[in-house]
């Protein structure tokens, strides 16, 4: 089956005083029809960005450079501004971290979810406009739909507002909804509402969904597919299981030693990744991870190592995976014991 | 409570109420007791408005209680003036959660860290100061050269571990840390959580660890405290709490959080807590969990529970468990 995004190649910039910064340098994946594929990555990783790309919502500064990007077989990167407008929020949709800074504070919130619907459907008066955003907000589970209506955005809870956000974005039926942190201002018990919510509506639409976070418990329960993101590139894209279980790449091996698990010992201690993520005014010339990996060898910091095909649908960035990479001390070719 | 040594904090019924419009109030923390032993950690979870903050504020005396009362090694210190509070102050420092709001811009991470040496009189002259300073920058990690930088040319881990540099520089026993990993990438969390880990080991520190993140508070944590809308409604010893939760809320609260393994995440049957924080400015009657709760009753709705021991160590506020 045909996905239903693809990306090749995408780079983007954004140009400062400070000189160009390369938030994301050549980043290709799909994303499957009806699955979810996660982005994992740290502040600067170029996660944001990416999405931020798709729709074209970069900003007077930013710029993409090169790359396709492709909804359905169609090329948004050579579209014009108007013919954009029709897709955001139509064909692709989009929900942001912080609900309370998306919404106006001065509106109803009937008349915001109603204007998404009128911004795509001019045909529909006010009243019938009402009553889909009353069918929208009953989709997302928001209890007495009708009396919300007329409710602002500071009348509402945090979830609440997430849930107002993601039946705007689900008024026109997107074929892809791109969410970017949608629960990391929330707490846990709120999270956990939300994401029951989009894993269930995502049944019931069969809509495609790209998630961004930085936290690996949030792919762990929704995801099918993911893509670890680290210095503007894809370090390690893999099934679900095999990220968690196989991971092929130091980045993503660090992620996961560095977060607690439940059952964890406590006298262990946490193990993190040393340094900090590199500036991408002057990206490093090597493998971006390179100054804080633990396996880092010479070539690392000099050449950008080639993607190696880690399983059947899987890959890494990694100088390790080269066939000429020594064995000794080489974590990846000890056998799938030893890195358990 | 249970058979501690020596508590270094010993809080008992302590109350916070903030003034609402029409004369009413918001319930902030509401009749809350607990004590930490020296060289322990406490850890206090709940959902955001929960009181969490509120009663670490409180207890540090940025907030004025409302009632109840504040021990800190023995001495009652919720009804000290400002200046009687001085000596105490030095005992007791916090971090804070956002490591680009609590340090001021226009300091010099020198004057950040050197600010609380200068408020207590410690160093007798300048090169004092900046040893004392040099010295605790490499503590954190850091080094001289930075002390000359602002914060804007740092990282958020970097930020933090400044901040921690201010709390830590005039070796107090008792350090609050509200929320102190929580604006931090995963990679970094690890770095922090492990130096406030060391400095405890070394130097005997008694913390009061503030978190939502559930896994991370059990990693640092001897005791967990829950707290919803104000109250403490269990408490025990950290294990304790995420292997046999008696209170719904906590079992709630648990089956909310991603586990990051996707075997074991799509296995487990997820409860959750369906609904909203109530307001704490009018808290549900009797128990306050009652309007989320799968086991409420005629009696949760009218009576409030007792913070009672249900098992040797393990306090917990339902009637459900407490019969």
């Amino acid at each position: 089956m045909e996905p239903i995004l693809q990306v090749r190649d995408l780079r983007t910039s954004f140009f400062t005083s400070g000189g160009e910064v390369q938030a994301v340098r050549g980043v290709s994946f799909d994303v499957e029809k009806g699955k979810t594929l996660g982005i994992v990555g740290e502040s600067g990783s170029g996660k944001s960005v990416t999405s931020l790309s798709i729709l074209k919502l970069l900003g007077a500064t930013g710029r993409i450079s090169s790359g396709s990007i492709k909804l359905d077989g169609e090329e948004l990167t050579t579209k014009s501004k108007k013919e954009m407008r029709a897709v955001r929020g139509g064909r692709v949709a989009m929900i942001f971290q912080d609900p309370m800074t998306s919404l106006n504070p001065l509106l109803p919130m009937g008349d915001q979810v109603g204007e998404m619907i009128w911004a795509h459907d001019k045909r529909l008066d006010k009243k019938e406009r009402m009553e889909k955003v009353v069918e929208l907000f009953r989709l997302v589970r928001i209890p007495e739909p009708e009396k919300r209506l007329k409710s602002f955005p500071h009348e509402f809870s945090g979830g609440m507002r997430q849930r107002v956000m993601i039946a705007m974005a689900l008024a026109c039926r997107p074929e892809l909804l791109i969410a970017d942190e949608p629960t990391t201002a929330l707490d846990v018990s709120i999270q956990d509402q939300i994401l029951k919510l989009m894993r269930s509506l995502q049944r019931e639409m069969g809509m495609s969904i790209m998630f961004i976070t930085h936290d690996l418990g949030v792919v762990a329960e929704l995801c099918d597919r993911v893509a670890v993101m680290y210095g503007g590139m894809i370090m390690e894209e893999a099934d679900i299981l095999d990220i968690f279980q196989r991971p092929r790449h130091p980045y993503t091996m660090g992620l996961l030693a560095s977060i607690p698990d439940m059952n964890m010992d406590k006298r262990k201690q946490l193990q993190p990744i040393p340094g900090s993520p590199p500036d991408m005014i002057h990206p490093p010339k090597g493998c971006p991870f390179a100054p804080r990996c633990p396996y880092a060898m010479g070539i690392c910091l000099e050449e950008m190592p080639p993607y190696a095909q880690t399983g059947e649908n899987s890959r890494s960035m990694c100088w390790l995976l080269h066939s000429d990479c020594p064995a000794e001390g080489n974590p990846f070719r000890q056998g799938k014991e030893a890195l358990a | 409570m249970s058979g501690a040594s020596s508590p270094l904090l010993r809080v008992e019924h302590l109350t916070k109420h903030f003034p609402a419009p029409g004369g009413k109030a918001v319930h902030a923390v509401d009749d809350v007791s607990f004590t930490i032993t020296k060289g322990k950690t406490l850890g206090l979870v709940g959902e955001s408005g929960c009181g969490k903050s509120s009663c670490a504020r409180t207890v540090i005396r940025l907030y004025e209680p409302t009632s109840g009362n504040i021990f800190l090694g023995g001495d009652d210190i919720s009804s000290l003036t400002q200046k009687q509070l001085l000596p105490y102050r030095r005992k007791m420092q916090m971090i804070f959660q956002d490591p680009y709001a609590s340090l001021n811009a226009r300091m010099t991470v020198q004057d950040i860290i050197a600010e609380p040496l200068r408020a207590h009189k410690i160093c007798k002259n300048k090169a004092e100061e900046r040893e004392m300073v040099a010295r605790m920058l490499r503590r954190v990690g850091l080094n001289q050269e930075h002390a000359g930088r602002y914060a804007h040319e740092f990282s958020g881990g970097q930020r933090q571990r400044v901040g921690i540099a201010r709390a830590l520089i005039l070796q107090p026993e008792l350090v609050i840390c509200d929320e102190p990993i929580s604006a931090l990438d995963v990679s970094i969390q690890a770095q922090v959580v492990n130096m406030l880990r060391t400095f405890q080991e070394e130097q005997g520190l008694t913390y009061l660890f503030i978190a939502h993140d559930l896994s991370m508070v059990r990693y640092v944590s001897d005791d967990v405290g829950v707290m919803y809308l104000g109250q403490l409604v269990e408490k025990c010893e950290a294990d304790e709490v995420y292997s046999h939760p008696l209170h719904p809320y906590t079992q709630g609260l648990l089956s909310s959080v991603p586990i990051p393994d996707p075997t074991k995440a799509r296995l487990k049957n997820k409860e959750g807590i369906t609904g909203d924080v109530p307001s704490p400015i009018a808290p549900p009657s009797g128990c306050r969990f009652h309007t989320r709760c799968p086991y409420a009753t005629a009696k949760c709705r009218e009576a409030a529970p007792e913070f009672k021991e249900a098992a040797p160590g393990h306090f917990v506020a339902c009637h459900q468990v407490n019969g």
